[in-house]
């Protein structure tokens, strides 16, 4: 399903963190928002959700207007940057809750339940662990469990807020390639937030950089690449690709 | 943004790692005869201070034998009293723990203007005396109070009745539960509810699944608190009761009239009645959570069998 916003405007307070922005993902497509902390990717993704409401614009998922339906009714899917695992359920039952909480009419049988979180525990290759509880796994552990849970409702749309940022760098190479090969597999529209452009090139179909609530630019890795001209996205993506001097590398966190 | 630096050891409740442990045997660190001398200390201490005075109560309660400690016990007034304090507890604690609840929540979870003030207001009854409480309830209650007037021409008294007792009870263990609960929901932070509501999840389910689980031992302590505030509650109480032998004294009050009337097997009878009310409850207390420890370790040996 697509996802479009529509001159989306978010403010806190004096802070603008959206600025009339509008901008579209297409059905099965991944995009990554990236950009430097406070740029208002984590906004947008929050907007999206419902978590957020804007104070102007329009977001619109599968043409249809979001404004009525809260998040718990946009079927999404959303991962957050620490996991959100519920820390007193084991880890099949955090995959099942979406499942368990929908109104008895809607939901599914005890049997289809264990099924369902069975498949997905294989998906994210966790098969053995769903007796644990959260804090007996690793982090990269964690999100992937974080992942199956948002899975587990079949979400029109998958956002993943910074979902490798608490993680150390060799875990997130891996859990990003093999998050494409997910997306490949499932293909469910995805929208994923890092401040990473390095990660947003090797796993996202398109890109957007964002800058003070506004998306700079948006466009394949291939064509951002050749994107020269501004001066805020030459020095932004330079400094991920770590063209500048490694060490001195800018975390946005 | 979140700030990542470790991953999230706080906020997961994650078991206390290995750097934890070196740092606890490095803290432990001194000299045998050091440690035993601080143990002994603190041991001494909480014998003069919370033992001796429990076996005072009970030596005095049973100075003059069985029987008589049976006689005092059984005495009608003294029951009264006793089961108005159970009463007042019943009726003031579950309205506390509702209160407690609800503001920890739209403190904590809800984006709530006027928080401070309500932060502040929760804790007033800890900083004012409740002799001072009790005297405001009668200003306000009383026969010449501002609500005076209006109570007498709809014929409702509250000075001096159990209501009194009751409020007067309520208003001073007020922040007892919500003062529990406030920091720990602070610091759980509000993804979890995030994530359910993203998942589906109506509000009830949100607070039934997700929140009541993760508070459920502060609370289960804040109750503790309150209750035992609200059995052993003198000052306000005292006030606004006016102390009617048998109808509006509760547990506390009739000790003190027994100690005045130098009655005192009675009173120490009657002493050793509410120091047994607090053994229970936390006697209960304890035995909760140890159930729910051991309900847990079992899951998880059966799980580590079924995995094996």
């Amino acid at each position: 399903m697509s996802v479009a916003l529509d001159r989306v405007s978010k403010r806190f307070g004096e802070f603008t963190a959206l600025d009339d922005v509008s901008f579209r993902v297409d059905e099965g497509e991944l995009v990554a928002l990236v950009g430097p902390s406070g740029s208002g990717k984590s906004t947008l993704l929050r907007v999206v959700a419902g978590l957020e409401r804007q104070d102007a614009g329009v977001v619109r998922i599968h043409g249809e207007d979001a404004a009525p339906l809260g998040p718990g009714d946009r079927r999404i899917g959303f991962v957050f940057q620490h996991y959100a695992l519920f820390r007193h359920m084991t880890v099949f039952e955090n995959i099942a809750f979406g499942l368990r909480v929908r109104p008895r009419r809607e939901r599914p049988a005890g049997a289809e339940i264990t099924g369902v979180v069975k498949d997905l525990l294989q998906l994210v290759e966790l098969d053995a662990l769903g007796g644990r509880y959260p804090s007996e796994l690793s982090g990269g552990q964690q999100q992937r469990v974080a992942l199956a849970r948002a899975l587990a409702v079949q979400p029109r749309v998958l956002l993943l807020d910074e979902p490798f940022g608490a993680l150390d760098a060799r875990v997130r190479k891996q859990l990003r390639q093999w998050l494409r090969t997910l997306h490949d597999e499932v293909k469910v529209t995805t929208v994923l937030v890092t401040h990473d452009s390095e990660e947003a090139c090797e796993v996202a179909d398109r890109v957007a950089v964002m800058h003070e609530g506004r998306i700079a630019q948006i466009g394949t890795a291939a064509e951002l690449g050749r994107g020269a001209g501004n001066p805020f996205l030459e020095s932004f993506l330079g400094e991920s690709r770590g063209t500048t001097s490694p060490p001195n590398r800018v975390n946005y966190h | 943004m979140a700030t990542t630096i470790v991953p999230g050891a706080r906020q997961h409740g994650l078991p206390p790692g290995p750097r934890t442990q070196v740092h606890t045997a490095a803290a432990t660190n001194e000299s045998a005869l050091a440690r035993r001398a601080l143990i002994g200390v603190a041991l001494a201490y909480l014998f003069v201070f919370l033992g001796l005075p429990l076996y005072v109560v009970f030596q005095e309660a049973f100075r003059r034998g069985l029987a008589a400690y049976a006689a005092a016990i059984s005495e009608p007034e003294l029951l009264h009293a006793l089961r108005l304090t159970l009463l007042v507890a019943a009726i003031a604690v579950p309205l506390n723990v509702l209160f407690g609840i609800a503001a920890a929540w739209a403190i904590t979870k809800g984006r709530v203007r006027g928080r401070t003030l309500l932060i502040a207001l929760a804790d007033l009854p800890l900083a004012v005396s409740p002799v001072i409480a009790g005297l405001t309830f009668m200003l306000l209650f009383g026969m010449q109070g501002w609500f005076g007037p209006w109570l007498r021409a709809h014929d409702i008294r509250i000075a001096f009745t159990v209501t009194a007792v009751v409020l007067a009870t309520i208003f001073v263990t007020l922040p007892f539960v919500a003062r529990e609960l406030i920091p720990l929901m602070e610091e759980q932070g509000v993804t979890e509810e995030e994530a359910a509501v993203t998942l589906g999840a109506s509000g009830w389910q949100i607070f039934r699944r997700v929140t009541a689980p993760n508070i459920r031992w502060g609370l289960l302590y804040g109750i503790v608190l309150c209750n035992a505030r609200a059995m052993g509650e003198f000052g306000a109480v005292s006030v606004v009761s006016g102390r009617i032998r048998g109808q509006t004294t509760t547990l506390p009050l009739h000790i003190e009239i027994l100690y005045n009337e130098y009655d005192f097997t009675a009173a120490f009878a009657a002493s050793s009645l509410l120091a047994l009310l607090a053994v229970v409850t936390l006697a209960a207390k304890h035995l909760l959570e140890r159930s729910h420890h051991a309900a847990r370790a079992r899951i998880i040996q059966e799980q580590e069998e079924k995995g094996s």
